[in-house]
């Protein structure tokens, strides 16, 4: 997998998960994503840089265009060097949450990309790579 | 920086205070950062004659950090001047342009009336530059806070214009939402819808949803608990302006929104709710 562009962002408070989703939306544009594409990857981007702010304490995203050479990707990842996750299985399950949310933002975030990693190790922080190819 | 050239400095100040001042201001009317349009040549004289007097009072304390209480004087009325350029509409430049010229002006007279030599010459402008840019990045920051000051204001305002609760029929309200709906913003909305079902009488509410860009989890929490708020308070709502991107986005995500009512269209929501209050639409004969 080659790497087109890349580029990082902080992601410290809600604000920032403004600035997120507009820079995402701008780098799905520039690899023409369809309109649906375009919702699917800014709102998981959403999800997971506020799981970053509320969880993690803030974080980072680094944001690449990938080429597996067919195809181009927007590949994310948003790492912080928060408490971590325990047990990513129960994490990921519909309807569970530590916080006040839904629930629903990890594992959604996971249906609307197509690859999509998670690394993390109590106390470490948390990294989570996903990618949605055009 | 040494007492000598502190006095050496003070010195000269105070006793060509006229030439100084005189000379500051023809480089002030000169230069292209000034904005005659913006004010005039007996508001800048004022101004700067006061500041030399504070500038004159400050040194002649010996004590040249400007976060002594020495200086609180001087930076009060740089404050104050900041402040009203950078509402008249100056830029950071021009602002800045108002101390930084005050150096020129004393490197001059300095110059002239320097009798020992180049060493002290050099070390008099050393430390008149660490004082003079230490007050221009002075009148920068305050300059950047005054506007920051004004985007906060703007904002606030933002939000309470953003959220009008419109009167579509009677007994039918209508919620446009615009923009990001973060929790700050939801409150508010809450707050105007709630008050306007009651002040109305309203039983149906449609909350339009076309202008907002994304909706994620905590969107859509927003927006069942304001549902779930209205219908306590004996309104039903419906979700209007789901975009056929959005609808999928919201499949995925897991969000489960059958139990409100959602239409693809702000029209569609209102032939409904014209539907559940008994009146028909009719074309005239």
């Amino acid at each position: 997998m080659t790497i087109l562009k890349n580029d990082m962002r902080y992601i410290r408070n809600s604000d920032d998960i403004v600035l997120i989703r507009q820079v995402v939306r701008e780098w799905a544009l520039m690899i023409q994503f369809s309109l649906v594409d375009q919702t699917k990857i800014v709102t998981a981007s959403s999800e997971l840089a506020r799981n970053a702010v509320e969880y993690g304490g803030g974080g980072v995203l680094y944001l690449q265009i990938v080429s597996d050479g067919i195809r181009k990707g927007l590949k994310l990842i948003f790492e912080d060097k928060g408490p971590g996750i325990a047990d990513i299985g129960l994490a990921l399950k519909d309807g569970y949450t530590t916080g006040e949310g839904m629930g629903l933002g990890l594992g959604g975030a996971r249906r609307l990309v197509n690859e999509f990693n998670i690394e993390s190790s109590v106390g470490q922080g948390t990294k989570i790579t996903i990618i949605r190819w055009k | 920086m040494t007492d000598k050239s502190k006095v050496r400095i003070f010195d000269i100040v105070n006793s060509t205070e006229n030439e100084i001042l005189e000379n500051w201001l023809k480089l002030q009317i000169s230069s292209t950062a000034l904005r005659m349009d913006l004010l005039s040549e007996r508001e800048l004289r004022q101004q700067s004659a006061e500041f030399l007097s504070l500038f004159k009072e400050a040194t002649s304390t010996g004590n040249w950090d400007i976060n002594d209480s020495g200086w609180s004087r001087v930076l009060e009325f740089l404050d104050s001047i900041s402040r009203s350029r950078a509402i008249r509409g100056f830029t950071p430049t021009e602002t800045a342009t108002f101390i930084f010229s005050l150096k020129q002006s004393l490197f001059t007279t300095l110059q002239k009336t320097s009798k020992n030599g180049t060493a002290d010459l050099i070390q008099d402008l050393c430390d008149i530059t660490l004082l003079i840019d230490s007050l221009g990045l002075f009148t920068t920051e305050v300059y950047l806070k005054s506007k920051e000051e004004i985007i906060v204001r703007q904002q606030t305002e933002m939000i309470e214009l953003s959220t009008p609760v419109v009167q579509l029929w009677n007994g039918i309200l209508a919620l446009p939402l615009i923009g990001t709906l973060d929790s700050a913003r939801t409150q508010v909305v809450m707050e105007s819808l709630l008050s306007r079902i009651v002040e109305t009488g309203s039983n149906i509410a449609i909350i339009d949803i076309t202008g907002v860009p994304t909706v994620d989890t905590l969107v859509a929490q927003h927006l069942l608990k304001t549902v779930a708020a209205a219908r306590l308070m004996g309104a039903d709502c419906v979700i209007s302006g789901i975009r056929p991107q959005i609808a999928q986005t919201i499949v995925h995500l897991g969000v489960d929104l059958s139990e409100v009512t959602t239409k693809a269209t702000m029209a569609d929501a209102f032939k409904h709710a014209l539907n559940l209050t008994g009146a028909i639409v009719k074309k005239k004969q």
